[in-house]
This record gives C-alpha cells, structure tokens and sequence, in this order.
C-alpha cells in the first residue's frame, strides 16, 4: 500500500482510534502542537498502531526525525514501497 | 502472545465503544467489550471511557472484591497499567493502580508516609526490569565475584517482599526477569560467569525457589518470552527510547497474566472444560462417519492433532480441572469412542458429566454446571463450531468460550494455554484427585437410587468426618477454599495466607479443616470453620464455608457439635453466627436458624445475627463418626 490517498485513509482511521474522536482531519503540516492530548503517550500509541498496521518496523532514526503527518506518511510510503 | 487470539473479533468497534460512555452502567456494558480482541489502542481507550466513571472506586454490586494494585519498577511501567486494569474488567474486578515516582521504589516502601503508602495497596506486583538488576555485571568479573552478586540482588529483592508484606500484608507477585541479553560466548554461555544473560537464568531460577518459600507468585515473563520469542515481549530500541522493557503492544498480554494471577488469589479461575465431540475431540462426524470413519490418532497429521488436543484436556484433568462433554449426537453415538476407539485418550471415567442429545448446547452447559454443582462461571466451552460458539457467548455470556483458530486442532492446547483460564496458584492433593470424587459421587447416587429411605442411605454411606485444626500442611487448601467458595459460605470474609497464619497463632480463636470420607472414597476438605472469642465467654463464627458436593449428608449439624465443643474448651457459653448476603450465598441465609440458633438481629440489607446457649446445647445425633486426625 504505497498509495498516498490510502496511507492517509488509514492513518486517519488510526488517529480517531488513538484520540477517540469521528472526524480527524489530517493534513501533511498536522503536528503535536495542533491536537489536544497529543503527548508522548499518544505519540507511542499511534507508532504501535502505525507498525502494526503496515507491517513495518519504524527504526530510532526515522522516528526521531517524524515533525508532523506528512513525515509519517513519507516514512510508511517508503518503507511499503 | 502477541495478541488476545482466544477472544472473538470487536465487531462495531467504535459504535460499540460509543455505547459504552453512554450507558447508565458503564462497566457492566464495558465487560463484553473488553471480551474482545483488544489490541494496545483499544484497551486503552476502553480504559479512559470506563475511567471517566470509575477510576478511583467500583461501581457497587460488583461482586468481586476490588483490588488495589501497586506496581513497582525502577523504569516505565505507565504503559502497562490499562491492560492491567482492562483485564481485571474483562473479569468483572476492579483493579486500581499505582505506580511509584521513577526509580522510587524502596524509599517510597520504607517511608511511611509515602504516596505508596497513602494508596493504601492490597496487591502488589514488583516488575523490575533485567537492566536495573544487573547494574555492575560485566564480562570480565570472576565465578565468585558473580555469585556475591547474585546473593546480593536476590537478597534485595527478598527484602522488598518482606516490607510489602510487612506493610500491606497482602499478597506479593515478583515479574520474572527478562533475558534481554545478547549471548557474549555463544552456545556455551554458561561457562562465562560474568554473562548478564546467565545472570538472568540463574537469578530466575532463584525466584522460583524463594517465592514458593515465602508466598510470592510469580507473573513469568520469561516463560512467555520463551515461548513468543524475546522480539516480541522486547524492543532495544523502545528502550532506549523511552526505558520501556515491554513492549507496548503487549500491554495487553501482560495485563492478562497480572489479572489472571489476581483472579486466581480471588477463587476466580475456571474449574471445568466442556467439550464439544464431532470435529473438536476428533475429526469427522460420529453419527455419520462411525467408529471407523472417524479421524483420530496416529497416522493422519489430521488425528495426531486430535490427540494432541485429548492428551491436553487429560493433563488438565490430572490436575484438578473438571472435563465434561456437550454434543448434539445420539447418546450411545457419542458414547462408542469413549469406550471402543483404540487411538482415543479421553476415556468414560475421564468425563465428570456427559451431556450427548440434540437439545441447544446453552441448555445443556446450564444442565451440565448443575450435574456438577459449579457455577456456570467456571465453565469453558471449546467447540469448533462458530454458531454454537456464538449461540454460546449470546445465551451465557458468563460462560468462557475460546475462539478456535483456523479449523486446526494442533494449535488449540496452545491457545487454552494462552487464554490463561485455568490459572492456579499450585496443585493440592483435592485437585490430582478431582476426577475421582466425581466418579465417588456417581456411585453415592447410585446408592442414593436404590435405598428406600434417607437414612438408610446416610448410615449405608458409612461417613467418617477427619478434623484437625489449621496447619501449614493444610494451609494452602484452606485459603484456596477460603477464597474460592461462593455459594455455601456465611461470610464470604476472602482471607490470605498471611490471616490463616494469625489465626494458627492466636490462642484465642479456632480454625477448623474437617474432611469427610465415606464407603466409596475421600472428599478431602469440605469444610472450614473460624471461630473467635471476640469478647469473653462469646465465641464469634467468623468462617462457615462447605462444599455444596456434601449438601444433604448431615455435614452441617456435625460440625455445629464440633464448634460447639470447640468454643466450650475456650471457656464460651454462647456462640454468635453471622450472615453477610452475597449474590450466591443466598442458600445459607437461614444456616443457623436451621441448626436451633435464635436470630437476635436482621438488617435491612438481608444480613443477620443469631445465638446459639452453649450451656443447654445437645450435640445433634447424626450417622457421621467423627475423629480427629488429618488423614482420612
């Protein structure tokens, strides 16, 4: 699933999980700062269910350089391909 | 376990969640749910919705008694605590939990004043990680050097034991240490003393040995880890990243194992499998395909899965867990391979009760607990057919019914295994036994059939009751039986080891392990009684429980002329009885009433106190022979 219209699909699905909401709208620019609640918690839970759904593994590198949603789509678009 | 893989699929997940944070009783609607694969987000967020109603206290009726659990570590645990809590849910137990300040565990269990202390714990689990307790350990150090070590940390570990118990005295589990270690020499690592992996394995070993000695149960990592694979219990670089030693991912998994070692204190654990014959204990149709058609046994991949399944339900039967079959056959159908099938383990005498007819498996496992005068709580139902699977969880949702993975029989002990059901804390005597106590009571039956009258039967018993007080050989059935027994049970008072122990050493109260025996065999303990001198010539029953197997065979008055001389030689000349309502108890509301007690008092909530004039008391006459000793 290298299609970015997916990829986006899926991790909206993934973030009203992780947030408990119905209407996340996720934007390349989307980051922490913008979203209530969104800590280092929340930060582990959506890398869990990121890996678990794309069948990747994130390595420390790519997860420290990850500054929004678009980083994450980038990195799961690369590692899918 | 990677995954909750016994537990059916959520469905509707957010619809269902949604339901939840609008329901009046938000935990009862959460149950069902948390009955569900929950990976790590969605037991999390099942969590934070059952969190908004009930974080700090139960709701009331719960039933079960709330647990407040602290965890202590010396790296991240927070990860952990929502599968933990979300477990206990899944068992209809409130867990609370506490976790100490970073790296804070022994200041904060020697101050007194702590938050710890303050949270006021009734469990507690010690998770420390492998890094914290090999601080120090390098390859170069020498064999001696290394087994200082070992005493050291294994001392220091002790140490926490006894001051949690010393002050909560509740009970104590010990996380096992993961060997998250790469080998240094390879196949012969064991010849390298200063290894940290060896230091593991040897420092695990040492657990085992010490927790049975004082108590502690153990929550086995290692084992898991063992038989998942490290990869998946741990990740290097999560903890680099965030000092968490398990995985996140796996908080459910660890959730289970803690929850069910917590039921399990509660006399929360399964006790019986049922069974399911066509395609479950063999493959094929018996009705259909015949003795000879069936699949089974060695020769076929197929069958040797089958019997791999058999060969696990008889284990389970040698220690302690109840089999009974429930199958939509032709009784004699049914029957034939139990007692013609060269290649099948499971035999007749192996099933304590056999339900073969074409009635719905719901009525059927209802018939079944009744047969076996269990809860229908402490049954699981295995079947390879997802109808009756789900007719099953529709009908009685108290009862557990396992997914069956992939129409495969050779992975279906492993996932009984996973699924944690029949979590014991140890094997008594009673439960290597358990098998034949139902045949026994077969043959009591069969005698009951054919004598004309009641007392004909009880004398043709030949009952023999065996007491002795409270010792540490029986010590452990007596709180197994303390905290397993619902229905029978006055009080309902959930004692520990370590208020079994206080009872032994005070003069002035009594415990009371009575066994009975009889013409066809041993029950082992069937009943516990507690007495206390509360105030002087007054003796309190503070425990009258019984097994409900010996309804109806004058155990009752037996054991009243037994307290009775009991409380006598304490110098008392009157004894208090007390019922506390429970959801189960209800048979016993009138126990002392029955036995010539006066009720003095009745609350409003159904409880009652009743005195019994020890100075005019006659001792009932009954057909039970009683003797003191502690063998039958």
């Amino acid at each position: 699933m290298t299609d970015s219209t997916d990829i986006y699909a899926a991790l909206t699905e993934i973030f009203n999980d992780v947030f408990m909401a119905d209407d996340m709208k996720l934007t390349p620019t989307l980051s922490a700062r913008d979203v209530a609640g969104w800590d280092s918690f929340k930060q582990i839970e959506i890398l869990v269910a990121v890996e678990a759904r794309f069948g990747i593994k994130l390595n420390t590198k790519e997860i420290d350089a990850l500054k929004n949603v678009g980083d994450l789509a980038d990195v799961i678009a690369k590692k899918t391909a | 376990m990677e995954q909750l893989r016994w537990l059916p699929e959520a469905g509707d997940w957010r619809a269902r969640l949604r339901a939840i944070a609008a329901a009046d009783d938000a935990w009862a609607a959460a149950i069902p749910l948390a009955n569900t694969r929950l990976d790590f987000v969605r037991t999390n967020a099942v969590d934070e919705v059952v969190r908004k109603r009930h974080a700090a206290a139960p709701p009331p009726c719960i039933g079960t008694k709330p647990v407040r659990l602290a965890i202590l570590g010396a790296s991240t645990l927070a990860h952990l605590h929502a599968g933990i809590r979300v477990a206990g849910l899944r068992r209809n137990i409130h867990i609370a939990t506490y976790e100490n300040d970073y790296g804070q565990y022994l200041q904060e269990l020697l101050d007194a004043e702590s938050a710890l202390h303050g949270f006021k714990p009734n469990a507690v689990l010690f998770a420390f990680d492998a890094y914290h307790l090999t601080q120090g350990l390098h390859a170069a150090l020498s064999a001696d050097d290394v087994d200082a070590a070992l005493e050291d940390v294994a001392g220091r570990i002790e140490k926490c034991w006894s001051l949690a118990k010393d002050a909560f005295a509740c009970p104590v589990m010990q996380q096992t240490v993961l060997d998250v270690f790469p080998a240094l020499l390879g196949n012969n690592e064991h010849r390298l003393p200063g290894s940290r992996s060896r230091f593991v394995a040897r420092l695990n070993e040492r657990l085992r040995a010490r927790a049975d000695a004082l108590g502690v149960d153990l929550v086995a990592l290692d084992d898991a880890a063992r038989r998942d694979g490290l990869a998946v219990w741990h990740d290097p670089a999560l903890w680099h990243r965030s000092k968490q030693e398990v995985r996140p991912a796996l908080s459910p998994s660890y959730g289970e194992l803690v929850a069910r070692l917590i039921a399990a204190r509660q006399g929360r654990s399964y006790k019986c499998l049922v069974l399911d014959l066509d395609n479950t204990l063999w493959g094929g149709v018996i009705g259909d395909d015949g003795l000879d058609g069936i699949v089974l046994g060695q020769g076929s991949p197929l069958g040797e899965g089958f019997t791999a399944v058999q060969e696990f339900a008889k284990d389970l039967a040698r220690r302690g867990i109840i089999l009974a079959v429930s199958s939509k056959n032709d009784h004699a159908n049914a029957m034939e391979p139990f007692e013609k099938h060269p290649e099948m383990v499971l035999r007749p005498a192996d099933i304590a009760a056999f339900r073969a007819n074409w009635q719905d498996k719901a009525s059927n496992i209802r018939a079944i607990a009744q047969d076996l005068n269990i809860g229908l709580d402490s049954l699981v139902f295995l079947d390879d057919n997802p109808f009756e699977r789900n007719l099953v969880r529709e009908e009685l949702p108290m009862v557990a019914v396992p997914e069956v993975p992939d129409d495969d029989p050779a992975l279906v002990p492993g996932v009984l295994a996973d699924a944690g059901y029949f979590e014991s804390l140890g094997v008594t005597a009673e439960d290597r036994e358990r098998t034949a106590q139902y045949q026994e009571n077969r043959a009591r039956d069969q005698l009951r059939a054919s004598a004309t009258d009641m007392e004909g039967y009880l004398r043709a018993l030949e009952m023999r009751m065996v007491w002795s007080r409270f010792d540490t050989v029986g010590q452990q059935r007596v709180v197994q039986l303390i905290n397993k027994t619902n229905q029978f049970n006055l009080t309902t008072r959930r004692h520990t080891d370590d208020d079994i122990a206080a009872i032994m050493a005070d003069p002035k109260s009594f415990g009371l392990q009575i066994r009975l025996a009889d013409r066809f065999g041993d029950n082992g303990i069937i009943a516990i009684v507690i007495g206390r001198m509360l105030e002087p010539g007054s003796v309190t029953i503070d425990t009258w429980l019984m097994s409900c197997r010996v309804l109806g065979r004058q155990v009752e008055p037996t054991t009243l002329n037994l307290v009775a001389a009991q409380a006598r030689a304490l110098g008392a000349h009157r004894l208090i009885g007390e019922y506390f309502p429970t959801k189960k108890n209800g048979m016993v509301r009138d126990h002392y009433v029955k036995l010539g007690f006066t009720r003095i008092a009745e609350a409003a909530d159904g409880s009652n106190t009743n005195v019994l004039d020890l100075t005019s008391f006659e001792p009932a006459p009954t057909f039970i022979h009683v003797v003191e000793g502690s063998s039958p």
